[in-house]
């Protein structure tokens, strides 16, 4: 063990809290909308430690070794990272788009403004089960 | 000048995921092959590209957009612990609330979207620009901001950031 390794220990460490919490967010909260908080925004977190991580340990391989495969490593890790950032908000916005347009209205919810914006687009579904008014 | 930008960042992308394949540089298979996809690419997108994408040809556009990196990522921490602390006490006042805001194109509410559904307590769920909102679902309104008359309660500073990223 040297210094780099408690580094890439930490970011490990990290990364991995913030993906389990992540993970217990989609268990505790009671609807779609809450739970693509902590889907998008934790995993999100998590796996941009996981790439730092990864990318500690190349360049300092890389450093050691002179290795150019290192050199790849980290590189490729960076545009993953970088593909992640713009992919991961956009699905989320459109899981949540979709979500609604389907017909979930969000649960426990205190405001709704956007209801009024699409009561005159599209007609929701009442949910199974639902008794309608 | 679209085929150029598409072209540009095509060749860029090439060269990054290549690298390391000779020495710590490049041998001269890959860097002909990436010229030759690079106009394949360039060339097929032309059309979705654009011709407004010429701002991004600017370099100091570029420099901009590492301060904005930092300001992102301190909102993500910040984000972060805000859905921890209520994934742990289950404290949520969650509701979907209409943000006025005022930007001019697309690429502006592209950056201010996803740097509100990065940062903390919310989640874009529609931009439309037709009448100059976003609908955003806030996962713990405080009292009294259900109708939020700006987007300073919503997204601190990141609209001022938007408008000038995507000027």
């Amino acid at each position: 063990m040297n210094g780099i390794d408690y580094l890439v220990y930490t970011f490990l460490g990290i990364s991995v809290t913030f993906n389990m919490l992540g993970s217990i967010a989609l268990h505790r909260f009671p609807d779609v909308y809450t739970r693509l908080h902590g889907a998008t925004k934790s995993t999100t977190f998590g796996t941009i430690f996981a790439v730092f991580a990864v990318m500690a340990h190349a360049f300092y391989r890389l450093h050691v070794t002179g290795d150019p495969k290192y050199l790849q490593m980290s590189l490729h890790s960076l545009v993953a990272l970088v593909a992640l950032l713009l992919t991961n908000p956009t699905g989320a916005h459109a899981i949540a788009k979709a979500a609604y347009l389907t017909g979930y209205k969000p649960k426990k919810a205190v405001v709704d403004s956007y209801e009024s914006r699409i009561a005159g687009h599209v007609k929701a579904e009442p949910e199974e089960g639902e008794v309608k008014p | 000048m679209p085929f150029m930008v598409a072209f540009i960042w095509a060749y860029i992308l090439w060269l990054v995921l290549t690298a390391g394949t000779k020495g710590l540089g490049w041998n001269v298979q890959e860097l002909v092959a990436g010229l030759i996809f690079a106009i394949i690419v360039g060339y097929a997108t032309r059309d979705v590209v654009g011709e407004r994408a010429n701002r991004y040809l600017n370099p100091l556009k570029w420099l901009e957009f590492i301060p904005y990196a930092f300001v992102v990522f301190w909102g993500m921490i910040k984000a972060n612990l805000d859905v921890a602390y209520r994934v742990i006490t289950g404290r949520i006042r969650p509701g979907i609330v209409r943000v006025p805001v005022d930007l001019e194109n697309d690429a502006q509410y592209t950056i201010l979207s996803n740097s509100i559904t990065l940062t903390p307590g919310t989640l874009t769920i529609d931009a439309c620009p037709d009448e100059k909102a976003l609908y955003v679902h806030w996962i713990n309104i405080p009292k009294g901001q259900e109708e939020p008359k700006n987007s300073k309660p919503v997204s601190g500073p990141f609209e001022d950031w938007a408008r000038r990223l995507g000027k």
